[in-house]
């Protein structure tokens, strides 16, 4: 039987688990492989299994912190049990009143992006100035130059910040438009049939 | 599309009198000419009957200003055919279809919106640390170490005055601009239009300003008429009288 006081292993993936737990400990933001890697001066395989062990210790159910993939990275968050705990404490202001306006913008930059005001403002028929303004000020999105040409408009992308938050593990994972409404054919189509069956 | 606020309004216009969808409905199968449409009639019966229901439905107001801008904008296409190089030659059917393409494409970015919020919504009991990530800069370059006489040499070269700016410009000749006033006023006593580019293909760069000074001071004094289809593109020159005339006025934008 394992003496109850053996809590520091000699095993050498061990002793890279728990330098990566004091690195995803101090980070503020998701940390990738490769950042693990560089840091621990080891190889990405060896981080992946390590982070498969912290994975395994660090889980809904097992422990107040919990390990998830977000955002292209590894992160730390609180368990969802310690959830209504940490809303009587802190605050989300990332997501606080945001409007129905700012989450279409923000749904327009994370399928088309980069894109400029502009292109938003033409598929929503309304400036977005004020939207993406909101959304910059957040941290959801971030400039990603501009369009080409001279005097071209600055174009905007989703940041790490907005999968995160969204719990994407990157924008990948967002649903296919086409799964989310039907096409354009179908739309005049169904207009079509309602402008016959007023003529008859 | 489902029945909305907007969809149903009634409306009284020269051209049309019915329900705003049906207006839609009949400009997308090109039964209604949208040159006939007045969209302020509409705007102002919209507004009108918001003010009848005493409330503000920010859905209705929203789905109706899409709606009123897709609108415009297919009358703009079809007003001015020529206006922006990548709509020429839109036919209607295409600014139908166009209309219908982003009608869904704004409906599909409405879905992902409610895919978001209802996402955000399910990740509510998730917490996690935020802020500037503290990371160690990277990237920084260390210089070797340089000899300092290499270096004072380096700050030598840079001290340098500059060389003296050419005045030579500015005894530049210019041509008289009656010169091309005549030379104009000639062509188009033969000839109805002329390309300018054709004319003064030839000259040097300082003639060519001042041709094109002649053009802006016959342009002036209401001879010819101007036209350019696009930016940098040729501009044609024509006589002020052989000039089309619009076939549309203010009155009916």
């Amino acid at each position: 039987m394992d003496s109850p006081l053996r809590l520091i292993s000699t095993n050498p993936l061990d002793r890279l688990a728990r330098t990566i737990e004091a690195l995803l400990v101090v980070a503020a933001a998701p940390l990738s492989v490769a950042e693990l890697a560089q840091a621990t001066d080891d190889d990405s395989e060896r981080v992946e299994m390590a982070l498969a062990l912290l994975s395994e210790r660090y889980c809904e159910g097992r422990s107040g912190i919990v390990l998830e993939r977000v955002a292209g990275g590894f992160a730390f968050r609180a368990s969802r049990d310690a959830a209504e705990a940490c809303a009587r404490l802190f605050e989300r202001p990332v997501e606080r009143g945001l409007s129905q306006a700012a989450l279409e913008t923000l749904a327009i930059i994370a399928y088309l992006g980069p894109c400029s005001r502009p292109e938003i403002a033409k598929i929503r028929g309304v400036a977005a100035d004020s939207a993406v303004a909101s959304l910059v000020e957040r941290g959801l999105v971030a400039e990603a130059g501009r369009e080409r040409g001279v005097g071209g408009a600055v174009r905007y992308r989703t940041t790490p910040l907005f999968e995160r938050v969204f719990g994407l593990e990157s924008l990948a994972a967002l649903p296919r438009l086409d799964d989310l409404a039907e096409d354009a054919e179908g739309l005049r189509d169904r207009l079509l049939e309602v402008a016959e069956a007023r003529a008859s | 599309m489902p029945a909305t606020p907007v969809a149903d309004l009634e409306l009284d216009l020269d051209a049309f009198e019915g329900p705003f969808d049906l207006l839609l409905t009949l400009l997308l199968a090109e039964n209604l000419e949208p040159r006939e449409v007045d969209v302020a009639a509409i705007v102002v019966a919209f507004v009108e009957r918001l003010e009848g229901r005493g409330e503000v439905d920010l859905e209705a107001c929203g789905e109706f200003l899409v709606l009123i801008a897709a609108l415009l904008e297919l009358k703009a296409r079809l007003l001015f055919p020529e206006e922006a190089a990548e709509l020429e030659g839109l036919e209607p059917e295409q600014a139908a279809e166009e209309l219908a393409r982003r009608l869904a494409e704004y409906r599909r970015m409405k879905e992902a919106a409610t895919w978001l919020a209802e996402r955000l919504a399910s990740q509510r009991d998730r917490w996690f640390r935020l802020g500037p990530a503290p990371l160690q800069p990277r990237g920084e370059r260390r210089l070797a170490p340089q000899p300092p006489a290499a270096l004072a040499e380096a700050i030598r070269a840079l001290a340098t005055p500059p060389p003296s700016v050419s005045l030579a410009h500015m005894a530049l000749r210019f041509p008289p601009v009656s010169q091309f006033l005549e030379r104009f006023r000639a062509l188009l006593a033969r000839r109805s239009r002329f390309d300018f580019e054709q004319e003064v293909g030839g000259l040097s760069r300082v003639e060519q300003a001042v041709a094109f000074l002649a053009l802006l001071e016959l342009r002036k004094t209401g001879e010819i008429a101007l036209s350019q289809p696009a930016p940098f593109a040729p501009i044609r020159v024509s006589r002020a009288d052989s000039e089309r005339t619009p076939q549309w006025t203010a009155r009916s934008a």
